[in-house]
Formats: C-alpha cells, structure tokens, sequence
C-alpha cells in the first residue's frame, strides 16, 4: 500500500513535470527574454565585441530565434558555459537553448536527452602547429604534446586517433579556449587541436596568424548545431524551423535587405508561405505569422550570418566549403515550408 | 502524630507533552526528527519525479563501460580502452598524491614560518608576516593560476634546448631539465627487476641486452628494507640507552652504527636489482625518460602548501605562545641551548593546542585540491567529476560517488590525525 502510494506520487509528480516542461515557449514569453547558450569567447562564432554585446554566428541563431518568438533580437540573455557546463545547463533548465558549435552525436542525443535542431556548420577536428616546428601531416605528431579542451568529443576523436596510428601523445587539458590559446602561444603544448573553424577562429586573433598553420588532416565529422531539451517537441520544432527559415531564406535570395518588401507579397508561393503573407504556418507554430520575417531581418540570412562573422572577408576567412547551399554543391538543405 | 500522603497516582495527559518540562525536550526532538525525515523524503521525491521528467535512470553501470579518454598523468596503467571506474581511480590517487605531498610541505613550511614569526630578529620576523598575511588574505585559485603562469611563462620550451648553441641547457650534470611543460628529473630503473625485463634483440652478434625496468614490487622491497633499517636503529639506540643507564658508560659508535644499519642493506638491494640512473633527454617533441613532474602538479602542489602553509604558521604561533614563558625560563636556567628548549620543551607542550586545528586544515587541503582543474591536473574531479560525468550524463551518480570519496578521504584523515592527538595530548588521570 505505502509503496503503490510512493509510487502514485511520482507518477502524478512526474507527470506534472513533464506537463510544465513542454511549455518553454510560454516560459520564454512570461519572461520576455530567451535565455541562450554560448561559448565563452570564441571570436567569430560567440563573443562579446568591445561594446559588450554578444556578436557571432552562434550569436545570430539565438537572436533569430528571439526575433521570432518574441519578435525582439535584442530579448537574449546570454549565458556563457564551457564545454563541461553546457550540458547540464541545458537539462536543467538554466538556458532554453543552447548554440555553441556542439558537434550532434548519437549518444548526446539519445542517452543525454537532447534535441538538435539541425546542423547550422559543418566541421572537422583538425591541428594548429606554429609553423617553425616543421611539421606538415599530423601523422608526424608522435610524442607530441596537445592542448585540448576538456569535455569535448575532441577529446575523443584524439584518443581514436592516435591509438589507430600507434602514436603516443601528451594531452593538456584546459577548460577554455582562451587558456588554451595561453597555453599554445607559450610553448606549453606543441599543437592545438580542436573543430577546424575554431582553429580558424583562434589563428585570427593572434599576433601573427601566418606563424601558425593548420594541418591538413580532418580527423572526424563535427555537425555542429543548436539543440534543446529533449521532450518539448513545439519548442524545438520553433529552434528547428528557424534555422530552416534562415537557410531557405538564403536559398531563396530573401534577405535582411529585401525581407520587409517581399513579405508584402510576391509571385513565388513559398516566400509567401514563409514569410506569412500566405497560409498559417506560424500559427501551427504557435508564433505569430510574421516569425520568419522577424527572424530573418534579425541577422539576415544564413548567408549573410556566415559573411559577415566567419566569411572570406573576415579575419577568420573561412571558405563556405560544405557549408554551401546544396544548389552550390554544399550540405545545406532544408526542408519545404509547406 | 505524622500523616503520610500519598503521593497522587500519575496520571499522564496530553498537554503534559507541552507543558511538562520532563516530557517537553523529548516532544521537540520527536517533532524536528519528523520534519527531518519529511525533508528528506521531500528532497528524494524531487529528485526521482525530476529524473523521471529527463527520462534518466539512476545506474552505475557507466562506471564499467570504455572511458575513451587519455590522462596525461597516470600512478597506474591506465589507457583510453580502460573503464570509466579505472579513470576515476587514477584521479584518485593523483588527488591523494597532491594531498599528500600539500600536507608534508605545509606542515614543514607552516611550522618553520610559525617559528620564524616569534623570531626577535626583526627582519625575519616581519618577513614571515608578510609571508602569512599576503597568503593567508589572497584566494587560492589565484596563487594556483599565478604560479602555473609564472611556470610556463618563465621557463624555456623544450625546443630551446636543441641546437649546437642552445638557448636553454640542463642543470645538475645534465640531469634535471627545467621547462615550461614541467620538471623532468633522473629515475632510478632496475636491469634485474622483481617485475621481469624485456630483452631487447642482440646486435650484430653482440649480448643481448636488457631494458632497464621498474616495477612497484621493486620499490615496495626497498622500502621495506628502510623501514626495517629504523627500525633496526631504534632498537640500537634503546640498546644504547640501556647500557649507558645500567653503567654510566654509552657504548661508543652508537651513531655510525645506526647510520650503517639504514643504509647498508638499502644499497645492498639497490645493487642486487641492478640500479640505474634514467636521465631525461630530448627526443621528438619532448623530453622523454626519467621522471616528468608536471607543471600543473607542481603549481598546484606549493600554491596548496604555501596557502595552507600560513594557515598552519599561525597554528603553531598560537600554540607556542600557550606555552608560559616560565617554561622557556626553567630550560634555559638549567643550562639548555635555545633550540634544544624549543625542541624539548615548548614544540612537545605547544603540539596539544596544534594537533586540532591542524587537522581541520589537512581537511581543507585535501578538498581545495579540487580546484586543480583550473590548471587542468587530472584530479578526481577532474576525471570522474569532469570528463566522465561530461561524457555519460551522469552527473547525479558522478557527484554522489565525488562526495562520497571526499567524505571518506577527510573521515581516514581526521582519524589518523584523532589518533594521534590522542597520543600527545595532556594525559588526565
């Protein structure tokens, strides 16, 4: 008897749990802000600017959301986590959304309970070296000593790697990449390993970027992408369609620019869908109808969040690649608004 | 005529529970023991109904499944194919290493700037008081990250010793390489080692020959012979002291009879193992062979010692200054050297105020170790509370097993210490 009641208190308990948590998009709206995820400084993806304002690609997808839930691209909090906290600030409940380049793995999303939204970069774990060392391949790495950041699938792949090239290795682990890149500038590690576009990222910031090269070799897969928690289905399908929004939108040559004028109405019935001068898709999604217009004008599209913080034109200067829309022969595809 | 009454038969009501102080106290300890329990009901039911909610389990079985991830300093075999459980305990056991190491250097720096601080000289005295306020008065996690900075800034890369003129050279006879990725020094490694050596293939028709190795087998035969070795000495002293007590006369040669009984049978097994010296040397990216203490063990080592150092000068000022100076007095008016007074008078009757602040402060030694991650030492929290936890999702049953450890750490060590205090403390008859 006691234990049948035990039992019915969790079940009721955990049923109202489970009841107050697929309501994040209400959560959000009480409180007027999104409460966003991101790295601690990684220039070009997540990082204050001099201002003090959040700036970056990661960045744009938080206030895209934002913009679309709220209809605010300034409503974000944003929450700085390292690789060891992002997780559980995610699970318990401290950020609504998390976009600081995670790579989407079989485990995090099922045995960790989460929900990725999609993949908004495509990446690859490569090698720094200070180009003075003289080494051109990372398989003349044996004996060598890598600073690496700790909580990270990384560290991993790093294992992975040089136990199948029978190569011995010295790991440093650091919590942050501006301890890392302390570390490597310093001398204390010989290579800095970590996803190739925060290679890119970090190169950029130092002194003399042309001092350094990164290896050729890419040593894993690394889909990065935006995730929520798992069991709140509506609001990851919001964080899902708004990062769908911004790569159609690309795809579709709607822009910050031109995003106002086209959603008066134009010739081309999924813009018009989209942009909600057609049907009710935000409505479904329980946001207003002009969710993907806001969202769009926030940062502009995918496109123009890729150029404008990690593009050729940047100090990062990295190549759109498999970041490509899928017409331009890249992976970026997303699926119909329809 | 006297009338006896009897007294009225005892009749218990509930206000009783209230109003009567024999019953109060019992009534108040019942309710608080109540509200406790609901407590941690409360508290167990939130936890389950929140688990439920994430759709986890509560399962140690991650413990047992591949860890994946390297750790860079190991006291047992460890590879990324071994067990979560496995990486823990290497973090252990570099936690109780720092630990151990923190509380030896702590101990002998706090009780010789105690000391100092009473000094009359004035210069050490007021040195020692900059030394114990300015650690004392500045957070740990600085001096940890300020000595890790100065240590890999200050110190040359390793590649700075290469080249027919190198910009950086070895010290002591080309046996200690100081660089900015720590301190490599000589190891001693055994050609006939208890574990077994590998035979390296003969070349050119030459005799094989035997990779020097080292096993734990080894050194725990070593250290057995030591301890025998004091052992051994002791009982020659106490020998020694009987006869001098017996007939006046303390037999001579006493001291390099004891020296020899140590040191002899030490070398003997040294020999016997076949002892040599593993110097380091550069090759590859790095310094390989010898012993490679790690900048993050080493900053993280004298940041604890020297911050808990100030806390334990203090102790042993206070405790000296209990001892009344008519004790100092008594010692020198019967002849004795200022030193032999500290050392056989005071530090004996200063040891019963010491021992039990010491302790609580081996305790906070062992858990600020905790804040090693700062400088990436691979600590138990660093490994278990750390990656492991990063890696599952298991943060419940990784926090808990990281407490639990602590617990138990800090329980052995105020035994120990308990234990000792026992022995020292002022016997009351």
């Amino acid at each position: 008897m006691k234990k049948s009641v035990f039992l019915g208190t969790i079940a009721v308990a955990g049923l109202a749990a489970g009841f107050v948590s697929a309501q994040t998009l209400d959560e959000v709206r009480a409180r007027g802000e999104l409460n966003c995820g991101v790295t601690t400084g990684l220039v070009g993806f997540a990082a204050p600017d001099a201002n003090g304002q959040w700036d970056g690609f990661d960045v744009g997808v938080c206030r895209a959301v934002a913009a679309a839930v709220l209809g605010d691209p300034t409503a974000v909090s944003f929450v700085p986590t390292t690789g060891q906290t992002r997780f559980t600030a995610l699970a318990s409940g401290e950020i609504d959304l998390l976009a600081r380049n995670t790579t989407w793995t079989f485990s995090r999303d099922v045995d960790l309970r989460f929900e990725f939204v999609g993949v908004n970069y495509y990446d690859g774990q490569g090698f720094m070296v200070p180009r003075e060392l003289g080494v051109s391949s990372a398989m003349e790495l044996d004996g060598a000593t890598v600073c690496i950041q700790t909580g990270t699938t990384t560290e991993l792949n790093l294992a992975d790697f040089f136990a199948s090239n029978n190569m011995a290795y010295e790991p440093v682990p650091i919590e942050t990449n501006a301890e890392a890149q302390q570390q490597y500038l310093a001398g204390a590690c010989d290579v800095y390993t970590t996803d190739a576009s925060g290679l890119a990222a970090t190169r950029a910031t130092f002194e003399d970027p042309s001092a350094h090269v990164v290896l050729p070799e890419i040593i894993s897969k690394e889909p990065l992408g935006p995730l929520v928690r798992h069991g709140d289905n509506e609001w990851g399908d919001i964080a899902r369609w708004t990062l769908n929004a911004l790569i159609a939108a690309e795809e579709l040559g709607i822009t910050s620019d031109n995003v106002a004028e086209l959603a008066q109405g134009t010739s081309n019935p999924e813009i018009n869908r989209m942009l909600g001068s057609e049907g009710d898709l935000g409505a479904m999604l329980g946001l207003a109808s002009d969710w993907a217009v806001n969202a769009i004008s926030a940062g502009g599209n995918y496109g123009e969040l890729f150029e404008a913080h990690i593009g050729e034109d940047t100090a990062i200067g990295l190549a759109r690649g498999l970041n490509a829309q899928w017409t331009d022969g890249g992976l970026l595809y997303s699926p119909p608004f329809r | 005529m006297t009338s006896i009454t009897e007294p009225p038969a005892e009749s218990f009501r509930l206000s009783q529970l209230i109003y009567d102080t024999r019953y109060r106290s019992m009534t108040i300890q019942v309710v608080a023991f109540a509200l406790i329990l609901f407590a941690i009901y409360w508290l167990g039911r939130n936890i389950v109904a929140n688990l439920e909610d994430l759709g986890k389990d509560f399962d140690f079985g991650f413990l047992t499944s591949r860890a994946g991830y390297d750790i860079n300093q190991r006291l047992i075999e460890y590879s990324n194919e071994s067990t979560h459980g496995r990486a823990a305990l290497v973090g252990i056991l570099n936690t109780l290493l720092v630990a151990v190491l923190g509380c030896a250097l702590a101990t002998v720096l706090g009780v010789i700037a105690g000391v100092l601080r009473l000094s009359r000289n004035w210069i050490v005295a007021r040195l020692m008081t900059v030394y114990v306020e300015g650690f004392r008065n500045i957070p740990l996690l600085l001096w940890i990250i300020l000595i890790f900075a100065v240590m890999t800034e200050a110190t040359p890369r390793p590649a700075d010793f290469r080249g027919d003129e190198p910009a950086a050279s070895m010290i002591v006879g080309d046996s200690i390489a100081v660089t900015n990725r720590g301190i490599y020094i000589p190891n001693v490694l055994f050609t006939r080692s208890l574990g077994g050596n590998e035979v390296l293939p003969a070349a050119d028709g030459g005799a094989a020959a035997v990779s020097p190795a080292a096993s734990s087998l080894d050194w725990l035969l070593f250290i057995a012979v030591v301890v025998a070795g004091f052992f051994g000495a002791r009982a020659i002293g106490r020998w020694a002291t009987a006869t001098q007590e017996a007939t006046g006369i303390r037999p001579p040669g006493t001291f390099w009879m004891r020296v020899a009984v140590i040191i002899l049978p030490a070398a003997i097994v040294l020999v016997a193992l076949g002892a040599t010296l593993d110097l380091p040397h550069l090759r590859g990216f790095n310094f390989t062979g010898g012993i490679h203490l790690r900048n993050s063990l080493i900053a993280l080592w004298l940041a604890l010692s020297l911050y808990t150092g100030a806390f334990i000068a203090e102790i042993v000022r206070a405790g000296i200054l209990s001892v009344s100076n008519g004790q100092t007095e008594a010692a020198f008016a019967l002849g004795m050297r200022p030193n032999w007074t500290m050392n056989l008078v005071i530090l004996p009757q200063a040891m019963r105020v010491i021992i039990p602040p010491l302790i609580s402060h081996y305790l906070n030694l062992t858990k600020n170790s905790s804040l090693a991650i700062a400088v990436g030492y691979m600590d138990v929290r660093s490994t278990l509370g750390g990656i492991t936890i990063n890696q599952t999702g298991r943060e419940l049953e990784g926090m808990l097993l990281l407490g639990l450890f602590y617990l138990v750490t800090s329980l052995i060590i105020s035994g120990v210490m308990n234990m000792y205090n026992n022995s020292v403390k002022l016997k009351e008859r």
